[in-house]
């Protein structure tokens, strides 16, 4: 029976959820929005080199500290760099670091996640365990104490998010398959004889990557985050390579005479984090199963 | 299951979190490439005190042994020695730790004070204009970098303040305290807002369809009284066990917003060592803040089960 009843319960559902998504994302504001905002940084980004008007690390010592002008559309830093430039540098590296510092744990915390609550037992007490431990250390405190023990730099930067960053997924795709193994499609599936790794890529995981996805997009704002923290403390990207982070370390001193040095990087943090927020926001809605 | 019981029982639960922190903490001088001892000294030390920091580690024994030496060090409040400032690991970080603890306390009650009142406005008329405009906050307010935010009050409140709002500093005495922590505590209340507000709605809407409320309703008693005395004590219960978990994230900001306000605590201590290659400190705090973080779980769950009964039973 229940052999009989996989193919009627899960092909339908899965088809209908794509074509759901094809046909509602531009109707989702949350989504359009969110898209609108990270696809023109992402543009912007990728198209540094083409519209920044300077080289982002000439330093130009006669235009030192120069206020939003028509040359300098942002003004110029301590070290006469065209700010603007700097920003659409900036850009490129620290969305490029965020987006790919979710990647690792993505992959590592599903993995995890999957092994933990399809086989349970032992599996899951020891990922569980440590998930708990990992847990325990506040996000900031992880990061900062690892990138100290590895040393600064954007390689330590991906290892220290990833060794830290997977527990959310693990959890999250832990307790997904959790309610999904005991789903009829699932024990159809086992009575077909199927694999324990077919069953877990071509059937569940489809159906419970979902959260996960969702979770990536506030994941990459806290990658983001984590990534300009560690730029203002020095222990990020190194200089001379543009970072919003190690921008507004720099402006502070100058904040009571040159407030924007300070405040355009951080506008910038808070315009992708707001736009990754609605992506997420659409993406959650538009994913859900109807 | 009484109070007390189920207090011991997540205590003993805990216990195994705390060993692998201890494990954890441990491994930290391992993950150093290279040599530690080089390291953490420079390249300029001499041999002689590179092979006595190898004695004064442990790390010309065993792993285990190690950890063994490590575990006795701990369990006699010994964190090590300062390779900076000459003086007990653990008597730095004690002395630094008040302050700490006095920002997490008034963030949170700033936090109750910032987000119990907006939650209870945008949950009385669900999606009419001031509840888009209350959800709208943690769309926005999860973007902002905490320091950033730090750096803005600054500039927008501490430097045309008069001097009222000190732009760093911990403040002396009790008031002092309260002037002085005031934007470092409102910049991380700010930051686990938007988490609790987002929650705290999501669980008065709950509440405010139950028959109780209804019933309350129907007896002709105000929506303020209806709100405040009846909805928010069982919406609260959810928010707690979040707020736990959220205190938790932001012990970490409390790193770098003391580094924003130049607040004394273990965060800009961990920071400064940072910087001057201090092992013992970095591995000292990094140890204290897990605890805090596994103590703040179980205060949140003792809570949790105090306001809700059947948590005990479960």
């Amino acid at each position: 029976m229940a052999t009989a009843a996989a193919p009627i319960v899960t092909e339908p559902l899965v088809v209908e959820r794509h074509r759901g998504f094809r046909e509602r994302w531009y109707r989702t504001p949350s989504f359009v929005a969110g898209l609108v905002i990270i696809g023109t940084m992402l543009t912007l980004a990728v198209l540094a080199p083409v519209i920044a008007p300077y080289d982002p690390n000439h330093q130009d010592l006669t235009q030192l500290l120069q206020g939003p002008s028509s040359q300098h559309w942002l003004g110029t830093d301590n070290l006469g760099r065209d700010v603007w430039s700097r920003m659409l540098y900036a850009a490129r590296v620290d969305l490029q670091v965020a987006f790919l510092a979710v990647c690792f744990p993505f992959i590592i915390g599903t993995v995890l996640g999957c092994i933990s609550g399809f086989y349970g037992g032992w599996a899951d007490t020891g990922v569980m365990r440590f998930v708990d431990v990992v847990v325990a250390f506040p996000f900031y405190v992880l990061i900062i104490a690892l990138v100290f023990v590895l040393g600064p730099g954007t390689r330590n930067i991906y290892i220290a998010i990833t060794l830290v960053g997977w527990v959310s997924y693990a959890r999250i795709l832990r307790g997904e398959i959790l309610v999904a193994k005991r789903q009829e499609y699932v024990l159809a599936a086992r009575g077909a004889g199927f694999g324990d790794a077919r069953i877990v890529m071509r059937h569940l995981l489809p159906n419970v990557i979902t959260q996960a996805i969702v979770f990536a997009m506030s994941d990459i704002v806290l990658d983001l985050l984590a990534i300009v923290t560690l730029g203002y403390l020095g222990l990020g990207i190194q200089p001379p390579t543009a970072d919003w982070g190690t921008m507004i370390a720099d402006g502070e001193q100058f904040l009571t005479t040159h407030w924007q040095l300070s405040t355009f990087p951080g506008v910038a943090v808070v315009i992708v984090g707001l736009g990754l927020s609605l992506l997420g926001d659409g993406l959650a809605d538009l994913l859900r199963p109807e | 299951m009484d109070l007390l019981s189920y207090f011991l029982r997540r205590l003993v639960q805990a216990v195994p979190v705390v060993i692998g922190v201890t494990v954890l903490v441990f491994f930290m001088i391992h993950l150093v490439p290279g040599d530690p001892a080089r390291t953490m000294l420079g390249t300029h030390a001499s041999p002689a005190r590179i092979q006595a920091l190898h004695k004064e580690w442990g790390l010309d024994q065993p792993l285990w042994v190690q950890y063994k030496d490590f575990m006795s060090r701990l369990l006699h409040g010994n964190l090590g020695d300062s390779l900076y400032y000459q003086e007990s690991a653990g008597t730095l970080i004690m002395g630094r730790l008040p302050a700490t603890i006095w920002l997490l306390c008034y963030s949170t009650v700033l936090a109750i004070v910032i987000a119990v009142p907006l939650a209870a406005l945008a949950a009385s008329k669900k999606d009419a204009a001031r509840d888009q405009v209350v959800r709208a906050v943690p769309m926005v307010g999860l973007g902002f970098p905490p320091f950033w935010l730090g750096i803005m009050l600054l500039l927008l409140v501490a430097l045309h303040s008069g001097g009222f709002f000190p732009v760093g500093g911990y403040g002396n005495g009790f008031t002092g305290h309260l002037q002085a922590m005031f934007l470092p505590s409102l910049t991380i209340a700010l930051g686990i807002s938007p988490i609790l507000i987002r929650s705290l709605r999501a669980s008065l809407l709950n509440v405010l369809e139950s028959d109780y409320i209804m019933t309350a309703r129907s007896k002709g008693i105000s929506e303020r009284r209806v709100m405040y005395r009846h909805a928010l004590r069982n919406g609260v219960i959810s928010t707690v066990t979040v707020l736990g978990i959220n205190l938790a994230f932001l012990v970490g900001s409390t790193v770098v917003i003391e580094q924003v306000f130049a607040v004394p605590g273990i965060g800009q201590l961990m920071l400064s060592s940072i910087f001057q290659r201090d092992f013992p400190i970095v591995q000292g705090v990094t140890l204290v803040f897990a605890i805090m973080v596994v103590v703040i779980y179980l205060a949140a769950d003792l809570v949790h089960a105090m306001l809700d009964p059947r948590v005990r039973f479960d």
